[in-house]
């Protein structure tokens, strides 16, 4: 700080650090509070602890509709970020290779599932899915989640091809390289940052979407987070903080795995390819 | 990792299609909670033991849009749903269930009134009563004009959100007789007079959408009294809660199983409601919540002691109202609305 | 690409070079169409299409003329002056007899009781008092049954519901109907547009609190050194990776009157009862702007790391105060930041539907919960599809400005 600040300068200098602090305090508090319970020996979800147990793990596990909630999601969400990341990275390309007549309205459909009310795509699948017996199928769902999943895909596979050097794609086929060659050789393995990237949201938006399922899904394609919507409404037990603690912990996971990307994408950038 | 992920694809895919040739097997919906517990132990594995056929349990909210969804497109892959009284009704006169033959399902005499219908079989009688904590509150209320009394009784008070059963119980607080509440109801003056009760104690309620929510409320103080299934409140008894029900002034009504129409197992759906028409398996139902059983002749079979805790029981069912399920039918689409825009702030 | 560009017209094989530069640009431009090609058809087929059959649902009106064909069929050409003639009540008895038969009867009564409440009773006392199939004066035994079928209200409303579009459902979700006379009068016991004012309302409270905190944090994370401000991203972004469901929850564990706010400010001897925060308006606020303002930070925080320092610092060593330098040279570089932001947050919470249904009271739902509502509970999925287009139309305008908005600066969130 500037040593010649005048005390109002100086309250002014705390007072805006403290805000700051208390506004990152706000964002992580409910979601470190929440993890310390999910151990708690007692089944009231208060401080201080009783004790500490892996009880509430042990009742999540041995539940049958939260481990087949589970598995739920885990068949639902990597088959939409498949579908999801394969045409959003191919139309990422397309669409960063040059102009053409309505490409901003092309973009704005490609971006629109992230913007329009789930509910609003809850129920006009609903309805669509029924006509097309999609409905509750896991077929519906992963459509669904995959087509909520596209935009992020779309931009962040489009951000990492603006870095890209288009002139290794033409060195590579004025060498004879055939276009899918060149794709899989040249141009994922440097785009790959960005389309992991894309595909870790996808996942999340998948693993997190609770609306359209709602609409989509029977009892039988039950996911995670439906079985946590029914959980919190019906009663906030211990229960619902375990599951939340290894939520946590996925999304701790994918952070660091975005943040490691990112790393890796800006040295090669650096190193000037 | 991409040939993993294909993997994973494929897998998802014939699990999809697997969930189409289990045809043998029946897919039960009920509204989950201790209620489903009871059914799974009561009818479920009964009737899986007896060679029948297997049910296959889930849930939902009693919301028949998804029953409608798919009678209307013929994507059945429901057979038995656990319905309310209007919704049966809606259900039946809509074309969503199949017409059932009592001829099949047991001696029609042994039934309480209303067990017997067109589509539908009743389960259980259950109640919605007003609940109290007797650890919080000094005086024990009586009627639901105590309810309404936030002098002597302080505090929030638990109302289902909806229109349903919310009415009956203003007008019963607003002094009118059981017997005459459903005709006063059904006037302009009377909907009106239900929703003037309503705005005095609009400020004191916080509104419950989940059966579970009354008796934690009430245990954690968050609510004085509230309106609250009879059956919920007594698994808060079981786990050493005070709580209470006042009896006058309940509501009681019947759940029904019905057959979603168009289902590919409707003989093994007949089968199964057949064997839950049964006193002995009601019997078993009764013992684990205390819902009072459709089948007369479970009764003689029940322990006093239960008995006594039921909804049917005589003492009970004094100054309790069954649920007009015919009025409902016909007004409730227009009463919900109202409500909402009443709850919304007109 | 093989050919560059010389004072020659003609390429190797004779062909102008401008036609062979425009075929290959062309192909060009065909192989990049083709890489876009199956994404547009997998979303206009999942995503689009079926958007686009809910705007078609808000007008759509075929439930009465599928339910009872021949009397509709009958009343085509009707002068809506008398009583209809014996022909429209033979379909009519025809019609009721195939209902009851099929056991649909409900599906034309919930139509028509949106046109008169009475209008259900109508039918099924119609029902039971039902001419047989060869009766004679049809007409006149139908009437004696059920007078209601003598007036012309009746068979006004009937002809109303029986059009193959309507608009009821887009005017009720405004509040309005058509009265007997066809004219657009206030429905005065329905809130719709409160709602929506509601919804605004609320989108807008959440985005000047997003505002209010993101700008300063971002502003901060922009001028510390990287390796601190790497750092303190992750708290911005943990919260963004997490579940929208564990957030909602550990909001509910902390503000729920047993909760830990209450606990702690009870313990603390500041309160005595415990304050009402959730299922109301406050526990919505507080859970909204929570969950939605990473949405703000980001692209807060983008915009402030591409503005170089050093032109604050002219401003104040050419001798202005720090804060009229601030307002006046800096905030209006974030301008386009803060329009993206604010205008994405917007656009989000406008579709809000498990936080208020799961923190809020009824008078705290918004729109989004009444498309719910309606396609489930009340199965009125024409109202459900009303309140759902115009929500969209609402949303979609936003978009519209929001993608020229980023555009015009090329500046896009991070997200």
């Amino acid at each position: 700080m500037n040593p010649y600040a005048t005390p109002l300068e100086k309250v002014w200098f705390w007072a805006f650090r403290l805000f700051c602090v208390g506004v990152l305090v706000f964002l992580i508090v409910p979601i470190l509070v929440i993890v310390p319970l999910s151990f708690n020996s007692s089944s009231f979800l208060s401080y201080p602890l009783a004790g500490v147990s892996l009880r509430w793990y042990h009742e999540l596990f041995a539940s049958d509709e939260w481990m087949s909630s589970i598995r739920n999601s885990f068949i639902v969400a990597p088959a939409a970020t498949l579908l999801a990341t394969t045409f959003g990275t191919l139309a990422a390309v397309g669409l960063t290779r040059g102009n053409f007549p309505g490409k901003a309205v092309v973009m704005g459909i490609l971006i629109s599932p992230m913007v329009v009310p789930t509910v609003i795509v809850g129920v006009g699948m609903y309805f669509f899915f029924a006509e097309q017996h999609l409905l509750n199928t896991y077929s519906g769902l992963i459509l669904a989640h995959a087509a909520l999943g596209v935009p992020f895909v779309i931009i962040t596979v489009t951000a990492t091809l603006q870095g890209y050097n288009y002139n290794l794609s033409r060195a590579a086929a004025s060498l004879g390289a055939p276009p899918l060659t060149t794709f899989f050789r040249v141009m994922l393995p440097l785009i790959a940052p960005g389309v992991i990237s894309g595909a870790l949201f996808a996942f999340a938006t998948s693993f997190d979407e609770v609306v359209v399922t709602l609409f989509l899904a029977a009892p039988a394609q039950r996911t995670l987070p439906m079985q946590m919507f029914a959980g919190i409404r019906e009663n906030i037990s211990p229960t619902i903080a375990a599951i939340a603690t290894l939520l946590i912990t996925l999304s701790v996971c994918m952070l660091l795995t975005m943040e490691w990307l990112r790393r890796r994408n800006e040295k090669l950038r650096g190193s000037g390819i | 990792m991409q040939k993993s992920m294909i993997g994973v694809g494929l897998c998802a895919l014939s699990l999809a299609v697997s969930g189409l040739a289990q045809a043998a097997d029946i897919t039960v919906i009920s509204f989950g909670g201790a209620a489903q517990k009871a059914e799974d132990v009561a009818y479920y594995q009964p009737f899986n033991a007896s060679g029948a056929g297997k049910v296959i349990a889930g849930e939902y909210n009693g919301e028949l849009a998804k029953v409608k969804a798919m009678v209307e497109t013929d994507n059945v892959s429901w057979d038995v749903v656990e319905v309310e009284g209007p919704e049966l009704l809606r259900g039946c006169s809509e074309g969503l269930f199949e017409r059932l033959d009592w001829s099949k399902l047991g001696d029609e005499t042994q039934f309480i009134k209303g067990a017997v219908s067109e589509c539908g079989a009743g389960i259980f009688v259950w109640s919605t009563a007003l609940a109290y904590n007797a650890e919080k509150l000094a005086k024990a209320p009586a009627s639901w004009a105590d309810f309404w009394n936030v002098k002597d009784f302080p505090g929030k008070r638990g109302l289902r959100k909806g229109a349903k059963y919310t009415l009956e119980f203003a007008l019963l607080a607003d002094g009118v007789k059981p017997a005459d509440v459903y005709k006063v109801l059904g006037t302009k003056e009377g909907v009106a007079r239900a929703f003037a009760k309503l705005d005095e104690l609009k400020p004191y309620i916080q509104w419950w959408e989940a059966g579970a929510q009354p008796p934690q409320w009430l245990a954690a103080g968050d609510v004085v009294m509230s309106s609250a299934y009879n059956g919920r409140i007594a698994s808060a008894q079981k786990e050493g809660k005070k709580l209470e029900v006042v009896w006058a002034g309940s509501l009681y009504d019947l759940d029904h199983w019905a057959i979603v129409k168009g289902s590919k197992n409707k003989a093994t759906a007949m089968k199964f409601i057949e064997l839950s028409n049964k006193p002995e398996y009601q019997k078993v139902f009764a013992e684990q919540i205390p819902y009072g059983p459709t089948n007369k002749n479970a009764n003689s079979l029940l322990d006093p002691k239960i008995a006594a805790g039921l909804p049917t029981a005589p003492q009970n069912l004094e100054g309790a109202l069954a649920v007009d399920t015919e009025f409902w039918t016909d007004h409730g689409e227009e009463l919900e609305e109202r409500f909402n825009a009443w709850a919304a702030g007109k | 690409m093989d050919t560059t560009p010389t004072a020659l017209p003609l390429s190797d094989d004779g062909v102008p070079l401008k036609v062979r530069l425009r075929r290959a640009e062309r192909s060009y431009k065909l192989r990049s169409l083709a890489l876009i090609a199956p994404l547009l058809i997998f979303l206009v087929l999942s995503f689009v299409l079926p958007i686009s059959t809910l705007l078609y649902r808000a007008v759509d009106n075929h439930e009465l003329a599928d339910a009872m064909p021949k009397t509709v069929a009958a009343l085509d050409g009707w002068d809506g002056n008398a009583i209809p003639a014996e022909p429209v009540f033979v379909a009519l008895a025809t019609d009721l007899r195939d209902l009851k038969e099929a056991g649909r009867i409900g599906i034309p009564a919930k139509r028509l009781g949106y046109e008169i409440s009475g209008f259900r009773s109508v039918l099924t006392k119609t029902l039971r008092k039902l001419p047989a199939p060869d009766a004679q004066n049809v007409r006149d035994v139908v009437v004696d049954a059920v007078p209601e079928w003598g007036e012309l209200r009746y068979w006004k409303a009937f002809e109303r519901a029986a059009k193959p579009y309507t608009p009821r459902y887009l005017l009720a979700s405004v509040d309005r109907e058509v009265n007997e006379d066809g004219q657009i009068v206030v429905n005065e016991s329905s809130a719709f547009v409160d709602i929506f004012g509601r919804t605004f309302w609320i989108s807008g409270v959440v985005t000047l609190c997003c505002l209010l905190l993101a700008y300063p944090l971002a502003y901060w994370l922009s001028v510390l050194p990287p390796s601190k401000s790497n750092l303190l991203m992750i708290c911005v972004l943990l919260p963004f990776w997490t579940s929208l469901l564990v957030r909602t929850a550990a909001w509910i564990v902390l503000l729920q009157s047993g909760g830990l706010i209450n606990g702690g400010l009870q313990a603390l001897g500041i309160i005595d009862q415990p304050l009402q925060l959730v299922f109301n308006r406050v526990g919505v606020y507080i859970s909204m702007v929570h969950i939605l303002l990473p949405f703000m930070i980001l692209p807060l925080y983008s915009v402030m790391k591409g503005i170089p320092p050093h032109f604050v610092r002219a401003a104040v060593s050419l001798g202005a105060h720090p804060f009229l330098a601030f307002w006046k040279v800096y905030v209006p570089q974030t301008i386009a930041g803060v329009g993206a932001g604010c205008l994405l947050t917007y656009i989000l919470a406008l579709g809000y539907y498990i936080t208020p249904a799961l923190l809020g009271g009824p008078d705290d739902q918004m729109v989004s919960y009444f498309v719910a509502f309606y396609t489930n509970r009340t199965i009125n999925w024409g109202m459900a599809s009303a309140l759902g287009s115009l929500l969209l139309v609402a949303t979609l305008l936003l978009y519209v400005v929001y993608g020229k908005l980023v555009d015009n600066t090329g500046q896009s969130g991070r997200k």
